[in-house]
């Protein structure tokens, strides 16, 4: 199963190191969306509750950019069939996608966090970096395990593009929840202060429970 | 709530029946349909006439009784929908997928009830035709969306086997989420206001009595839909079945129909003929 | 001791307060009702299927009438 997953991953990364189809788009739109929100609020700098529900927003519909185009090649030019055929466990293909999609999205955070601390963030992020990037893993991993599902259910449907932002959000939606409460007091103008040890406890308890859903569904999908 | 061109794609009933044993879906219809009669009109008797008035609230807290009912029964459809789901992957019979997507669809109705009477509520509370602070409410328009996508994900879907399995594995997954979201929506929420939906725990015993029984009566309402909707779907195979068999050798070699979000009942005779369900 | 309590009340006048109650029980009625008429108008459709195939059986026309039902797609919610 590593060997398996290894080997998907390796295929996976060296085909986007290749084709860089997803990564710049996401994290090009991020910092676009960021730009549109200055003009959209008339704002030149955010705290708090503004400054997190932005990033999350922002980093939310990045990643789902990132979710339509996870199984796309694998539908159109018979990636399915040709790792069906293979005799390996099926799940370890939920593995590797749901890793790439992950460092997707680390990669995006990469640029996006800086552009938004650059952009629009009014309080200096030195001190509170830590323990977003903490906060900003627990969600990674939520929105990577929901994402890969969802897009592995979309993917061969009419309505592909359409459909998988639709099934993603509101699943998504505990994940905003946990990550904005727990980065507002991150990201406060008078104290930053540490995040709300519940919101950790979601984000960590949702992971949990959908990677394992995940897990246990993905292998119907595959069958055909 | 159906809309005339989603039928469901056909797929053929895998258990052979034994000769002679005629299948009904209807068989208990009256007498649950009577029973719903009965604890409704019990409950509704007792929402006007025996349970006290709120202090706070009112003559309005009664939409208590039919919005906090409306709203478990929903939530626990969805959650059947997804252990009818399981079912179905587990044993690969059409039947548990039938019974999921009845059961989710009923779900959705009463869960539009929910939303209507709840904001009905919020604006005779607060004045505004929705609010934020009853997590509840907020809860529920999530799932409520989620389970939106449910028929889109069939109707985008024409291999009926398929459908049938990726819809399966939504409803499981929307299934979990429910209660997640319960839970993470609840923990999100300041209590601006104090909440009557805060349980049954604080309340006085007449009017606990009195949500009880309307509990138990949109349950069997509930039930009684979900029943009467399987039947309907199984007297429109077995009419799909008369007709193929009256058909006789001039049968079409594969049947014409169009894409559908719902699922079929076929008789077994049917198997191999059109199980493709060629977009008509 | 109803119109006692009544007056006690802080909250919206009865009037007011009625009309969103009975809102609230009437978009219960309501949706009932919905599926009923739903239900009727499938019942309608059975009803003119089945007796279509009953009279095509008499008429002996029975594969004709039943073949061309079957090619056209099925256009009711059942």
């Amino acid at each position: 199963m590593r060997r398996t997953v290894a080997a998907l991953l390796r295929k996976e990364l060296l085909v986007e190191l290749r084709t860089l189809e997803s990564v710049p788009g996401m994290s090009l739109f991020a910092v676009t969306t960021f730009v549109v929100f200055h003009f959209a609020l008339n704002r030149s700098s955010v705290d708090g509750d503004l400054a997190a529900g932005i990033l999350w927003v922002t980093l939310l519909f990045a990643a789902i950019l990132g979710v339509n185009r996870l199984f796309v090649a694998d539908a159109d030019q018979g990636g399915f069939d040709g790792f069906l055929l293979a005799p390996v466990d099926r799940s370890a293909l939920l593995v590797a996608k749901a890793i790439t999609l992950l460092a997707y999205i680390v990669v995006l955070e990469l640029v996006a966090v800086p552009a938004f601390a650059l952009l629009l963030l009014g309080p200096p992020l030195g001190q509170a970096l830590p323990d977003l990037l903490g906060v900003l893993a627990l969600a990674d991993v939520g929105v990577a395990a929901i994402g890969t599902l969802v897009a592995a259910l979309a993917v061969r449907t009419r309505a592909r593009d359409l459909l998988g932002p639709l099934l993603a959000l509101p699943l998504l939606v505990p994940i905003v929840i946990g990550g904005a409460r727990a980065t507002s007091p991150l990201l406060a103008l008078a104290h930053p202060g540490a995040p709300a040890p519940r919101w950790l406890l979601t984000l960590g308890l949702y992971d949990l429970v959908f990677g394992l859903i995940a897990y246990a569904v993905f292998d119907f999908l595959l069958e055909d | 709530m159906e809309s005339s061109s989603r039928q469901p794609a056909g797929f053929s009933d895998s258990k052979p029946r034994a000769p002679g044993r005629v299948v009904r879906y209807g068989g208990g219809l009256r007498a649950l349909s009577l029973a719903t009669l009965a604890v409704m009109t019990a409950g509704l008797a007792l929402v006007f006439f025996y349970a006290p008035l709120e202090a706070e609230q009112g003559f309005l807290q009664k939409i208590f009784y039919v919005h906090v009912p409306l709203a478990i029964v929903s939530l626990c459809g969805f959650v059947l929908g997804g252990l009818f789901a399981i079912q179905h992957l587990r044993t690969r019979d059409q039947r548990w997928d039938m019974r999921s997507y009845v059961a989710i669809h009923m779900s959705l109705i009463f869960g539009v009830g929910t939303l209507i009477t709840g904001s009905i509520w919020a604006k005779g509370s607060w004045g505004h035709w929705w609010v934020w602070n009853e997590p509840t409410l907020v809860s529920f328009l999530i799932v409520f969306l989620l389970y939106a996508t449910y028929q889109p994900l069939r109707f985008a879907i024409e291999d009926p086997e398929r459908q049938a399995r990726y819809a399966s594995v939504f409803a499981i997954t929307a299934g979990a989420f429910v209660p997640m979201n319960f839970i993470a929506v609840r923990l999100s929420t300041a209590y601006l206001h104090p909440r009557v939906l805060g349980g049954t725990s604080n309340l006085p015993a007449p009017m606990a009595l009195t949500f009880v029984v309307c509990l138990v009566a949109m349950a069997l309402l509930y039930t009684t839909m979900f029943k009467y909707e399987l039947t309907a779907k199984h007297t429109r195979a077995q009419l799909r079945a008369l007709r193929r068999r009256l058909a006789g050798e001039d049968a079409p070699a594969g049947l014409s129909r169009a894409r559908t979000a719902a699922p079929t009942l076929q008789p077994p005779a049917t198997i191999g003929a059109g199980a493709a369900g060629r977009p008509g | 001791m109803g119109a006692a309590l009544l007056a006690e009340l802080p909250a919206l006048p009865l009037h007011t307060a009625g009309k969103y109650v009975a809102g609230a029980y009437v978009v219960l009625f309501a949706l009932v009702l919905v599926y009923v008429a739903i239900m009727a108008v499938r019942l309608g459709r059975i009803e003119r299927d089945l007796g279509e195939l009953l009279e095509g059986g008499e008429t002996g026309e029975a594969s004709q009438h039943a073949a061309q039902e079957l090619q056209r797609p099925e256009s009711s919610g059942a």
